[in-house]
């Protein structure tokens, strides 16, 4: 009888000790990734590393400008592309879509969120990127910010559409019920009543989707070019920027871990830092707006 | 009759302006529907695409990869080099190995945070003392760790096991890293499992004297089984589709992995390559686009019958609710 209790006692200690672990491995990735990337931010200067332009880890010149611009970039492009498509296919779900079409809708959208980034990298360079190539503007490539904006897109689109159907979802019936009393039709409840109600919850969706996009690493090292060089625009139309090679944050990691050393590998870690505070800020920030709205 | 003859006409102006007002709310109607036609129209074009896009994504996959995958793809190891020659057989085993080895670590550890945080931090809330600061910091750790993007979760496990704790890039060191990648995941759905399970079940086993690890072991984890397993299939899906953390951990090496059962140590410390990272591999440095369109293949196969198996157990999970509600 005594050991049952004994045992009872002790293994509720233990489950805290399984609870604590998330909390422990954070701690020791910031201390890890912070520890390895100290020597970078002490030699080059975290200034220094943030605004220059030039990344060339022979040349112990390591600034990493052009991938932060790569990153912003192609997030901007994903968010430009997705979000239309993510929100109508939310609203299509919540509102509009009869029960048998939405049980063919729902589970593509989830296998969407399914399908391993390298799949869609592969189809990026192999169907993508020779069509981003009809483009006519000389120096495009086909690899290059539009195709891996478009990857992304899609890649984020499953974020956005499931938080944003639960924020629809989550505006009460009356809400409804009295825009549809009014004599409103059903499109102007939802742009006048539904999504205004839904709003916070929409916004978060978009941020945690900007959260995926800026973490996403191998699909866009197989479609972005990965140059390390800053993008400009190919000629005077400022859009063709996005006709540019580039390399993200995340990219930049990946691709060069494998054989650095010394500061340069320092370096990396610091690139990690940044990215991860960066993440941070906008997850934080989503889960905010998420709060306000249970609140 | 002069009265009479005014009243008529009142009457008219009246229904004249009555009648105009209706006919421009009419046509102001008409014209409403028509907006909503044509948003509406949209809408479904909206859906129409996600589903054409993951057709389309599928469909080319599957189409491009059946070309190159027979038994003998299937069966034989790649052989390097630039044309990526041979099949996939030792990715494949090193999928499910490293598969195994994470669910292992990862499973026993999220589980038990879920059960903590539903079953026993539960009384602490709205308690102000040290114990509740801990259930929100704990909280704060489970939700900032699934929103850490997986180069990081690399980056760690390369800092960490492969370096500092020298594992060298191997089955351990990925396994290590993967499991963190997961926890969140299993975490959540445990806990999401656990608040299914009626309250009554549990006040039953402690009324009949059970403690509550007994009330656990034996009344609250079976009922909340099917939504604990489809966690772990979900993470198995995270684990089969990542590639980042194991392009940094794992090593890429395309031998056969040791035997688990025959050679445990061995297994720990070898290297291996995953399916999705010898996608990688073929499609990134070498011209094998069509080796690399039948791993896709196989990889988006296992990936639908992941999802089969989720919903499959979702639905089995709601069903059994139901049923004895």
């Amino acid at each position: 009888m005594k050991l049952t209790y004994l045992v009872d006692r002790s293994i509720k200690y233990i489950l805290l000790v399984c609870a604590l672990l998330s909390v422990f491995i954070l701690f020791l990735i910031a201390v890890f990734t912070l520890r390895e990337g100290l020597e970078a931010f002490q030699t080059i200067g975290v200034g220094q590393m943030l605004s220059g332009t030039v990344w060339r880890p022979g040349q112990d010149q390591y600034g990493i400008l052009a991938m932060i611009l790569g990153s912003v970039l192609v997030t901007i492009g994903a968010i430009a592309i997705g979000v239309p498509f993510a929100l109508g296919c939310a609203i299509f779900l919540a509102e509009v879509a009869p029960d048998n079409v939405r049980a063919i809708v729902r589970p593509a959208v989830e296998l969407l969120a399914g399908i391993p980034s390298v799949v869609y990298g592969l189809v990026g360079m192999v169907v993508l990127v020779p069509m981003v190539r009809q483009i006519p503007v000389p120096g495009n490539s086909g690899y290059g910010l539009l195709s891996a904006s478009i990857v992304l897109a899609v890649m984020i689109l499953p974020t956005i559409t499931n938080i944003a159907e639960d924020a629809i979802r989550a505006v009460p019936q009356s809400y409804r019920e009295g825009a549809f009393a009014l004599g409103s039709t059903h499109w102007q409840t939802i742009t006048g009543v539904i999504l205004p109600a839904a709003r916070s919850g929409i916004i978060a969706g978009i941020i945690l989707g900007v959260g995926r996009a800026l973490g996403e690493t191998m699909a866009m090292i197989m479609v972005i070019g990965n140059s390390v060089v800053l993008p400009k625009p190919l000629n005077d139309n400022p859009i063709t920027i996005f006709l540019r090679q580039a390399r993200t944050l995340t990219g930049n990691i990946a691709v060069e871990i494998g054989y650095a050393t010394g500061v340069h590998e320092s370096a990396l870690f610091a690139t990690g830092v940044i990215l991860f505070m960066l993440i941070m800020l906008v997850n934080i920030a989503a889960r905010m707006l998420m709060k306000e709205r249970h609140a | 009759m002069n009265e009479e003859s005014e009243e008529t006409m009142v009457n008219t102006t009246q229904d004249v302006a009555w009648q105009q007002t209706q006919s421009e709310a009419e046509a102001h109607l008409a014209k409403r529907r028509l907006t909503e036609k044509i948003a509406f129209g949209v809408l479904w074009a909206a859906g129409a695409v996600a589903v054409l896009v993951l057709i389309a994504v599928v469909g080319y996959v599957l189409l491009e990869g059946a070309q190159v995958i027979d038994w003998a793809f299937l069966t034989t190891r790649p052989k390097g080099g630039l044309s990526g020659e041979g099949g996939m057989s030792t990715t494949i085993v090193a999928t499910i190995y490293l598969v195994g080895l994470t669910i292992l670590i990862a499973a026993p550890l999220g589980v038990g945070a879920g059960i903590y945080l539903v079953e026993y931090a539960g009384e602490m809330q709205g308690t102000s003392g040290w114990q509740a600061h801990l259930i929100s910091v704990i909280r704060f750790g489970v939700e900032t760790l699934a929103g850490v993007p997986s180069i990081i979760f690399g980056l760690f496990g390369y800092a960490l096991f492969v370096t500092t704790m020298k594992f060298g890039f191997s089955m351990i060191a990925a396994a290590l890293s993967g499991a963190c990648l997961v926890l969140p995941v299993i975490i959540r759905t445990t806990e999401e499992a656990l608040l299914t399970v009626p309250r009554p079940y549990r006040e039953g086993s402690l009324a009949l004297g059970a403690t509550q690890w007994q009330t656990n072991w034996r009344v609250v984890l079976p009922a909340a089984m099917p939504g604990i397993i489809t966690g772990v299939v979900l993470s198995v899906g995270r684990i089969v589709s990542e590639t980042a953390v194991f392009y940094v951990t794992l090593g890429g090496s395309y031998y056969m992995p040791p035997s688990p059962i025959l050679h445990f140590r061995d297994f720990l410390t070898s290297g291996g390559r995953t399916m999705a990272l010898h996608l990688y591999y073929l499609a990134n440095d070498t011209a094998a686009f069509d080796k690399a369109m039948g791993t896709g293949a196989v990889l988006v196969v296992s990936i639908i019958l992941i999802n089969l198996a989720i919903n499959y157990l979702s639905h089995r999970l709601n069903q059994s609710m139901r049923g004895e509600a």
